[in-house]
């Protein structure tokens, strides 16, 4: 057998690989010279390094949501429009919780619990009957369930501002002259624990390559034993999860908790999954992160943009990425052999 | 006793009545060949045992009716199909591929993939390597090694040949040989290569619009004028 490893293939074959090959290096030095010039703008500046770790800290919340959307688009091949506004429900059943006395901790963890049941349950009752039919049929079902979760958390909670205790106090970490608060410091590493767990049960358990084998090919995913609705479910529900960890670190960010809570982050998450290339779980991290920052440090530094203008601005972006690249930084092109 | 029994399996995709009543059986242990030209229901037949068509009429595999169940618990019965186009899940790595045939066994899959590794050592070399960057030959053979690590009561092959050349086909039915000799694997392989697939199966059938025209041991098959004829072209 070992000759037909060796057998030379023909030249127009291996474009894929080729394309790999030359992909990620220009990604790579583009990720660097970002590192390295908020670096150094964060040694020279004062101002520049506080708006860089608040920009990372708010482009975690962004990195976490669009990770979600992209592991919905892997499983279902549709945007999940609500999926910010579930972020926001959920953010009200922890809000919920602790009025009802428990520690924000314990509803922090009842409330991921309840936003994978609320995940799963939802794409077994109002995704999957119309999945098949078409794509539109389940964008516009997403686009329902946007107005039907808003509606009912008005109806449930109403409109006013909640508060909710930051769970990470109001201190500050001062490094030289650099003050960092503990709320950025909590939010980055929150979203990325919770993150690399997901990435560990996709990369290293058997649950995981179901999962994955169940969005990348489903009909041949059923033919080794995997249940595929099954993992489908799964998918929703651990999206589900990873909104509402944006949806409870987003909320100190913000100081008070409305139904619109979710609303603008959803359009930072969204660019941040375009930019990531929508199929790439890195990608999303990487792009909401960027997004942060990029956002932040315009607002700091360009008056005329100002926080007003941030969201137009994020349009732009979006636009710009899909017009230049629209596989994004860490998608790939589809070149199959035939 | 026959490890697999379909009587009767009617089978359409829509308005199109794709098969009208097929019956054939495998006996545990030996290589079937199904035949025929273009449409006659062959992939279809395959689609019906495994669950991704909708069927009626009976399917037993080894006294347990499969006519209800769907491709997953199909799989899960220890059927392993190896559809057109091979079922690659290509952007995933070799080794990955090899872990998603054994899915729906429990426990440790180690020992099973040794054994599988000595039929196809090259596939240790290239473990890491996406599949979907190997060549048609060598996808063809990772997904007889897929199906393999599954350690099926029942392989069933649609196609092995499609777009390889011939010295791979070859070698393919001879690995297929290996495995059903050596292993005991029972095999129900659909093939337009007649000449090729006589020659490895134990016994045929011939299909031709949706109905079983012809059926018998290989060596029946090949003295048959009009499968001589036909399909042997000589």
């Amino acid at each position: 057998m070992s000759t037909l490893a060796g057998i030379p293939q023909p030249p127009g074959l291996r474009t894929r690989g080729a394309a790999l090959a030359s992909g990620p290096i220009p990604v790579t030095l583009l990720l660097v010279a970002a590192a390295v010039f908020l670096l150094v703008g964060s040694l020279r500046s004062t101002t520049f390094a506080q708006l860089t770790v608040q920009g990372l800290a708010v482009g975690a919340v962004y990195g976490s949501l669009a990770l979600a959307l992209v592991l919905v688009y892997r499983a279902t091949h549709v945007i999940n429009f609500a999926q910010g506004e579930l972020a926001m429900a959920t953010t009200y059943i922890a809000y919920q919780l602790i009025q009802w006395g428990l520690s924000y901790w314990e509803a922090f963890f009842a409330t991921l619990a309840a936003a994978f049941v609320l995940g799963t349950l939802l794409e077994v009752a109002v995704i999957r009957p119309v999945q098949h039919r078409s794509v539109i049929a389940t964008v516009i079902v997403t686009v329902g369930l946007f107005v039907l979760i808003d509606g009912i958390v008005n109806w449930v909670w109403g409109g006013d501002f909640k508060f909710m205790h930051s769970p990470f106090g109001t201190g500050a970490f001062h490094v030289g002259r650099v003050a960092i608060l503990h709320l950025y410091v909590g939010m980055l590493a929150v979203v990325f624990v919770c993150v690399l767990l997901v990435w560990a049960l996709f990369r290293f358990t058997k649950l995981g390559l179901g999962m994955r084998a169940a969005a990348l090919r489903p009909a041949a995913a059923a033919l080794v034993g995997v249940r595929v609705d099954r993992m489908l479910a799964l998918g929703w529900g651990l999206a589900a999860v990873l909104g509402a960890v944006a949806g409870l670190m987003a909320e100190p960010s913000q100081l008070f908790l409305s139904p619109t809570l979710m609303q603008q982050i959803l359009v930072y998450a969204f660019a941040a999954a375009v930019l990531g290339g929508l199929e790439s779980p890195a990608g999303a991290m990487v792009g909401g992160l960027g997004i942060g920052v990029l956002l932040n440090l315009m607002v700091g530094y360009v008056p005329a943009i100002g926080s007003e203008l941030q969201l137009p601005f994020c349009f732009a972006l979006l636009l710009a990425i899909l017009l230049v690249k629209p596989a994004g930084l860490f998608g790939r092109r589809e070149v199959r052999r035939v | 006793m026959s490890l697999l029994e379909l009587e009767d399996v009617e089978a359409r995709y829509g308005a199109v009545h794709a098969l009208h009543g097929i019956s054939l059986s495998v006996a545990e242990g030996t290589i079937v060949a199904v035949l025929g030209p273009n449409g006659a229901g062959k992939t279809t037949t395959l689609r019906a045992i495994s669950g991704t068509v909708r069927r009626t009429g009976r399917i037993v595999l080894d006294g347990r009716p499969l006519d209800r169940l769907g491709p997953a618990a199909v799989a899960r019965l220890g059927v392993a199909h190896v559809p057109e186009g091979r079922g690659t899940f290509s952007e995933l790595t070799v080794w990955e591929n090899l872990r998603l045939g054994a899915y729906s066994r429990r426990g440790s899959i180690g020992p099973e993939l040794e054994r599988v590794l000595s039929y196809f050592p090259w596939l240790s070399d290239r473990r890491r390597q996406e599949a979907g960057t190997l060549s048609g030959g060598e996808q063809q053979m990772l997904a007889l090694a897929r199906a393999f690590v599954h350690r099926p009561r029942l392989l069933l092959l649609d196609e092995p040949s499609l777009g390889l050349a011939p010295v791979l086909v070859a070698e393919l039915f001879r690995i297929v040989r290996e495995l059903n000799e050596q292993e005991g694997l029972s095999v129900l392989v659909v093939e337009q290569n007649a000449h090729l697939a006589l020659q490895a199966a134990d016994a045929g059938y011939v299909l031709e619009a949706g109905r079983v025209a012809l059926s018998g041991t290989s060596d029946q098959l090949r003295a048959d004028d009009s499968v001589r004829h036909s399909y042997l072209g000589y």
